[in-house]
């Protein structure tokens, strides 16, 4: 075991695989030599030549296109796009080719590719380095979407990822690359040495996909979650002095939903919060589930905590940002009315 | 499956001839003599001048005297304007570097060692002609004369901020000055700019469009949507890819580079390429001007590739010494545009003295447009903008969802 932060926890998931796996390739934007603009490959081109970790022309489509290429050819690319919100050029390749190759050839052709990304805020990145555009993605069949919230979870289910031989999209939450957050910008930054889930193993282990986690078992109100925000709900049910069930999905495509109905059933109330905007995001997927399979045991309105409605703005960071304040006030309203 | 894969391949993988540690070297570079190559008529075709795009177009000498056919015509006063804007530029740049490193704003990018490529092209563009800009092009803003203040108080994401606090430092624009909006997104401008030329031919304008990309962004499809349209319907567009060498960390030759030139890409659309000396003000307004003469009298698109350095970081964000020789600009074989220029003002009688009064006078206005600014706030101090505003503009009027949503943020600081 050692104490890792998220970047070397998905570092360590590389290393093991480029190791264990020679058809593993690493593929991206400033991801060799440099080792990545948030250093997550770093090293792993000196360990394993430029043939194999390898910098790619600054062109998403093109990233995502070759690497389907290479992964029919029998490869597992894993690719970086350098911020989500760099993802749209290759979102055709995404959409028509990788997630659809499989059922379109009944299964003849198969892509194993893993396509690694930082997303979301809190970082002053203005609309172009904060997005959150996981549901753009939950919403096409054939690929499956994976947002872990620390190191451990990170490099199991990264592993997972590149062995699994179907395409994955593993969203990072790179707010939470360095340490855990707790909601509050300007509390001090804390690192990840002291978070349980910071002990990682050296060497092999995979997570597997559609499985969510109990992160803080409770009686009264479900608190849905993934990424950055299962830190923040940890604040905003402290904050609100409420005994939440906060449950971190991990993976949203596979998604566990046996965990969220069991865990709705009996807390008999649900808020949702993630920091894409609101509106035909992930959350009203989750709203609509817990709907169907808990009607009868809701005790309150299903309410989503989400960005707001707008681009990510620059100057309004924190008033954008799904913060603890506005978690605890939905908690509060599910449990007292509004 | 993959059984005999080594960690080596017969794939070629481009690398740097130097990285940290090592000697910088340029051979790779392609270096034509100043004056040596010809200036064709605007209407001639792409297939004809195809030295133009594998030599380099290059007008000031060593000893600074402006030789051969790309000469261009400039009076001493327009070149001591030239000056004023370089200088102002590097100035403007090594004013926010420091007001980043004191946290006074979040973010920032220089262009030291580019700053002939915005000053002498809009220079050499019309003021009625588009102009779409990366976001290393900052000199194009502070040619056509946009207060510095307003510059400021953009990255300074306060009261008067032309963006009202919804981008990061440097993402200007000015629809009274045309020059378009930066998008953090790379490339997006190189269509858009093909597109609104192609608007001002369907209505009848004259104004040309022009639009800058680096070089490690000519991978993106956008660089191919743009040189097809631009090709196809023949539109008055300057298509320019400034090749400063760098991407980040990465080198030209992973964006294609290794082999022909960026300019040499436009012959393969139909469409004439240049390759100019970057950092030689001379060679790049005259390049410009020739390209801009085309558009304008219905020759059809040009691209330009200007070759330069990135002498500075790729952003506050990056640490250069990671991936290239600390000493490498140092080598940098076409030196420095402003000093190139310095020495030939020198020969029209321009002293030091001269150049040092130009000197301390921008660094004055620079001074006094940052205590400007600082009166309209900081990202955190000072007047701010009302949050509120955070709501306007995603629509043209805003939606009863929006403003429930604002009302909702409101109501939490009750
Ligand atoms: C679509 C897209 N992909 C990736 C990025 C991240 N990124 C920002 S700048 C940059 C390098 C661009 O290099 P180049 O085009 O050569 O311009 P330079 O910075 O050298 O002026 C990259 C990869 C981005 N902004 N947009």
């Amino acid at each position: 075991m050692a104490r890792l932060n998220m970047v070397q926890a998905l570092n360590s998931a590389m290393d093991v695989m480029l190791e264990r796996d020679q058809s593993v390739i690493v593929f991206g934007q400033d991801i060799g030599y440099f080792g990545g603009v948030f250093r997550c490959t770093d090293g792993l081109q000196r360990k394993y030549g430029a043939h194999r970790v390898v910098d790619a022309p600054i062109a998403e489509g093109g990233i995502v296109g070759t690497s389907i290429g290479m992964a029919v050819n029998g490869l597992r690319p894993v690719a970086e796009i350098q911020f989500a919100d760099y993802i749209y050029p290759g979102f055709d390749q995404i959409v028509s080719e990788l997630a659809k190759l499989r059922y379109r050839t009944a299964g003849d052709f198969f892509a194993p590719v893993t396509i690694r990304t930082p997303c979301g805020g809190g970082i002053r990145g203005g609309q172009t380095h904060s997005q959150s555009p996981e549901g753009l993605f939950t919403h096409v069949n054939g690929i499956k979407v994976i947002m872990p919230s620390n190191p451990y979870d990170a490099k199991g289910l990264l592993i997972n990822a590149i062995e699994d031989d179907d395409p994955v999209i593993f969203f990072e939450p790179k707010r939470i690359y360095n340490g855990p957050f707790s909601g509050y910008p300007d509390a001090p930054a804390q690192a990840w040495n002291t978070h349980p889930k910071s002990e990682v193993p050296e060497g092999y282990y995979t997570l597997p996909f559609g499985r969510a986690e109990i992160v803080r078992p409770g009686a009264d109100v479900t608190l849905l979650c993934y990424g950055t925000m299962v830190h923040v709900a940890e604040s905003a049910a402290t904050l609100a002095e409420v005994d939440a069930e906060i449950i971190d999905l991990r993976s949203l495509v596979p998604l566990d939903t046996d965990t969220i109905i069991e865990s709705v059933k009996k807390t008999g109330r649900c808020v949702i919060t993630h920091e894409a905007t609101k509106f035909g995001g992930f959350g009203a997927e989750l709203a609509a589930i817990v709907q169907e399979q808990c009607f009868y045991h809701l005790e309150a309105p299903v309410l989503r905590v989400a960005g707001w409605d707008t681009p990510y703005p620059h100057a309004f960071e924190w008033d954008y940002f799904p913060g603890p304040k506005r978690v605890a006030a939905a908690l509060q309203e599910v449990l007292e009315g509004p | 499956m993959a059984t005999n894969m080594t960690n080596k391949s017969r794939l070629h993988i481009p690398a740097p001839p130097a990285r940290p540690g090592e000697a910088p070297n340029f051979d790779y570079l392609e270096i034509t003599p100043p004056g040596a190559l010809d200036r064709p008529p605007t209407d001639v075709k792409a297939r004809d001048i195809e030295h133009l795009n594998q030599g380099m177009i290059r007008v000031l000498d060593d000893e600074g005297h402006a030789v051969g056919p790309w000469a261009p015509q400039l009076e001493l006063a327009d070149l001591q304007v030239a000056m004023r804007h370089m200088l102002l530029t590097r100035a403007f740049d090594t004013h926010m570097l420091r007001m980043h490193r004191q946290a006074k704003i979040t973010f920032y990018m220089q262009c030291t060692g580019e700053e002939a490529v915005a000053v002498a092209s809009a220079m050499a563009l019309s003021p009625g002609d588009m102009l779409f800009p990366s976001y290393r092009t900052q000199g194009l803003h502070i040619t056509r004369g946009r207060n510095l203040v307003d510059l400021m108080c953009q990255c300074l994401s306060n009261s008067k901020d032309m963006c009202k606090g919804r981008q990061m430092p440097i993402m200007y624009h000015w629809a009274r000055g045309n020059i378009f909006s930066i998008s953090g997104n790379l490339t997006t401008q190189f269509p858009q700019a093909v597109g609104w030329a192609m608007g001002a031919a369907i209505k009848g304008d004259d104004d040309i469009a022009a639009a800058w990309i680096g070089e490690g962004s000519s991978a993106e499809a956008d660089f191919h949507h743009a040189l097809t349209f631009a090709s196809v319907y023949r539109a008055p567009v300057v298509l320019n890819v400034v090749n400063n060498q760098w991407a980040i960390s990465t080198f030209q030759g992973v964006a294609g580079g290794e082999r022909r030139s960026f300019a040499a890409r436009g012959p393969g659309y139909g469409v004439p390429g240049i390759r100019v000396d970057g950092n030689d003000f001379l060679a790049v307004y005259a390049a410009q001007q020739w390209a801009a003469h085309r558009a304008r009298h219905s020759h059809g698109p040009t691209l330009v590739e200007l070759v330069t350095y990135r002498a500075a970081a790729h952003s506050t964000s990056d640490d250069p010494t990671r991936y290239r020789p600390e000493d490498e600009g140092a080598a940098w074989p076409l030196g420095d545009p402003i000093e190139r220029l310095r020495q030939h003002l020198g020969h029209a009688g321009w002293s030091d003295a001269d150049q040092a009064t130009m000197q301390s006078d921008v660094e004055a206005q620079v001074t006094e447009s940052w205590e400007a600014a600082l009166r309209y706030g900081t990202l955190s101090s000072g007047p701010q903008l009302d949050r509120n505003e955070m709501f306007e503009d995603v629509f043209k009027d805003i939606p009863d969802a929006l403003i429930k949503q604002r009302n909702q943020l409101l109501e939490l600081d009750d």
